[in-house]
């Protein structure tokens, strides 16, 4: 193991580890307990310079009240309708591609994957232009399925990758003796790989989420407004309707950020393992 | 008797049940692939089409040739923002010499380390959208962290987010954080399949620290150190949503980058352009071709080795 246990220092080396560990914690994550200090606090402390100190009295209730009573709530919903069916979108295709891609062996399947490697590389934006004319010209600008069709795309460039390298990784033989057994290629993708798929699709389906959840760039190119527009672009028309009501717009930008990082303390051990994959060879 | 049968079995045998292995593989990749090719590779093609024109989104598009690259040979703003760009690229590498920092620091089996380890991931989950309001906080000159820190060692204040010398370091450390909270996780991940048999031999030899690290762990931490690094880069030059939430390209366009002088050139107030938009989007796609050649060549080797 590197570095050197810590069990195998002195008591003194051990302590100040220890002590450390807390307090780095504590800067590292600063800018969040700050946020958190904010959205409960009054209004009163931000007109009399009380930042930092504790809050003259607790307006947790109060505020998160007025966040739930604003548009919040639609732009959540939203947000769920357009993560949800992205989710399932880019897991039927990409364990799909990532079985034809991870099973067959045949002439153009490097160049294929390749294609889905590549165009997941690009930065999206320059995408912005077509994709947009695309979108209006299916009549589909400022709709949640203009949204999700185009992140169902974009990300089976990612899922295929993903799904590709977990089916590379799994035993061979397993397809061989399906195959001599008769059993036909479909019946194999169906009751032999999809059942040995499922931790990948769960950590894939956790990503997909949180990529998807924290999208802005596409939230701002294809929707306007509060009947489409995610939870990500709804924080900046919320913000600008309570500009410097700090105590607000923390509230507001908890309330945002709170599914995905609940979905990654429920599924951590799939979050992690999906984010690593191939760190280790 | 039996060979009648047999003979009739095969010649019924469909033309797909004959093919299905070379088949089958092309009929599960069709529905990927239109998804992908719709929406990502033509477009990027298209970018190349729309960059000769002179459009607004509109009305009738205007074939301008090259005019579109000729504006942007003269135009200040292109090569703040292609700068810019560089800045950002050269800087976010440093989330992964930090991350690899950091997760040293947690590589141990004490109690709770496994919630040390999941909250100093935290920021990567957060979107940047929220990252860049906090950070926006955290610079701000009258009540700001930033600021109050500097004050106790008797500086400041600096508006960093005012001022066009710091404005895009200011945007990177804030998207360092995030970044290097995932390199982070690559290399505990990395560090946890590190050879001990290794590293004990490399005790007895008396390698130590630095030595020990250099020249026995991290080549083995390359598979972590070549994703690193590949997130890295697509991250830096997909930074768009800090510098939107934080400056929205300010003050005077100084901290733009070429995602965001693209997206502002077609979609803002500044002009339905999408001609000059595409064109910027075909340079910010050259860059990006160079690392994703270097990127496939580094599979392609890979996949030969296996």
């Amino acid at each position: 193991m590197f570095p050197t246990p810590i069990e195998k220092s002195t008591p003194g080396v051990q302590v100040a580890y220890k002590v450390m560990l807390p307090v780095a914690l504590l800067v590292w994550l600063a800018p969040l307990l700050a946020v958190a200090l904010f959205s409960i606090k009054p209004d009163a402390d931000f007109t009399t310079g009380n930042y930092w100190g504790l809050p003259s009295s607790f307006e947790g209730f109060t505020n998160y009240g007025l966040v739930f009573g604003s548009d919040m709530p639609r732009y959540m919903l939203n947000s769920i309708l357009i993560t949800v069916p992205t989710m399932i979108g880019c897991v039927i295709l990409s364990s799909m591609t990532g079985f034809a891609l991870g099973i067959y062996k045949f002439k153009a399947n490097i160049w294929v994957f390749f294609m889905f490697v590549a165009g997941n590389f690009v930065p999206f934006q320059i995408l912005m232009v077509p994709v947009r004319d695309l979108t209006l010209d299916m009549g589909l600008y400022n709709t949640i399925p203009g949204l999700v069709l185009f992140h169902i795309a974009f990300q089976t460039g990612f899922c295929t990758l993903f799904m590709r390298n977990f089916i590379r990784a799994l035993p061979f033989e397993l397809v061989e003796a399906a195959r001599v057994e008769g059993i036909s290629e479909f019946r194999i993708f169906w009751f032999v790989i999809m059942p040995l798929m499922k931790p990948a699709l769960a950590a894939m389906a956790v990503l997909i989420f949180t990529f998807i959840w924290n999208d802005y760039f596409w939230a701002v190119v294809l929707t306007q407004g509060v009947e489409s527009q995610p939870v990500t672009a709804g924080i900046t028309s919320f913000n600008a309707q309570f500009r410097a009501a700090y105590h607000l717009m923390s509230a507001g930008s908890i309330v945002a950020a709170l599914p995905p990082v609940a979905m990654f303390f429920l599924m951590q051990k799939h979050f992690i393992a999906g984010l690593t994959l191939g760190a280790v060879k | 008797m039996a060979d009648t049968t047999v003979s009739t079995g095969t010649s019924q045998r469909s033309w797909y049940k004959r093919n299905e292995i070379a088949v089958t593989p092309w009929l599960f990749l069709i529905p990927g692939i239109i998804f992908f090719m719709v929406y990502v590779i033509i477009p990027i093609f298209q970018s190349f089409y729309y960059s000769t024109l002179s459009w607004d989104g509109l009305g009738e598009p205007q074939n301008i040739g090259m005019a579109n690259y000729a504006e942007l040979w003269d135009d200040d703003a292109f090569y703040t923002s292609l700068w810019n760009n560089f800045i950002w690229l050269a800087l976010y590498l440093l989330a992964i010499p930090a991350g690899l920092f950091i997760a040293l620091l947690l590589n141990q089996t004490i109690w709770g380390i496994r919630l040390y380890k999941s909250l100093f991931f935290f920021p990567f989950v957060i979107s940047q959208v929220v990252v860049g309001l906090v950070f926006g906080w955290f610079y701000d000159p009258t009540f700001g962290l930033f600021n109050i820190a500097l004050g106790a060692i008797g500086l400041g204040p600096i508006n960093v987010l005012g001022d066009e010398a710091y404005v895009t370091y200011g945007i990177i450390a804030a998207g360092l954080w995030p970044q290097t909270a995932y390199c982070m996780i690559l290399y505990l991940t990395g560090l946890n399949a590190v050879d001990p048999e290794q590293i004990e031999a490399a005790r007895l030899d008396g390698a130590k620290r630095l030595k020990m690290l250099w020249y026995v762990v991290v080549p083995q931490l390359k598979p972590a150190t070549f994703i690193a690094f590949v997130v890295t880069i697509i991250g830096a030059l997909r930074s768009f949503d800090l510098i939107s939430i934080m400056t929205n390209g300010g003050p005077f366009g100084s901290s733009r980058v070429l995602s965001f002088y693209m997206f502002e050139v077609a979609l803002s107030e500044y002009g339905f352009r999408m001609g000059y938009g595409a064109a910027i989007a075909v340079v910010l796609f050259l860059i990006m071709l160079v690392f994703i050649t270097y990127f496939l060549y580094s599979m392609y080797n890979e996949e030969k080795g296996r």
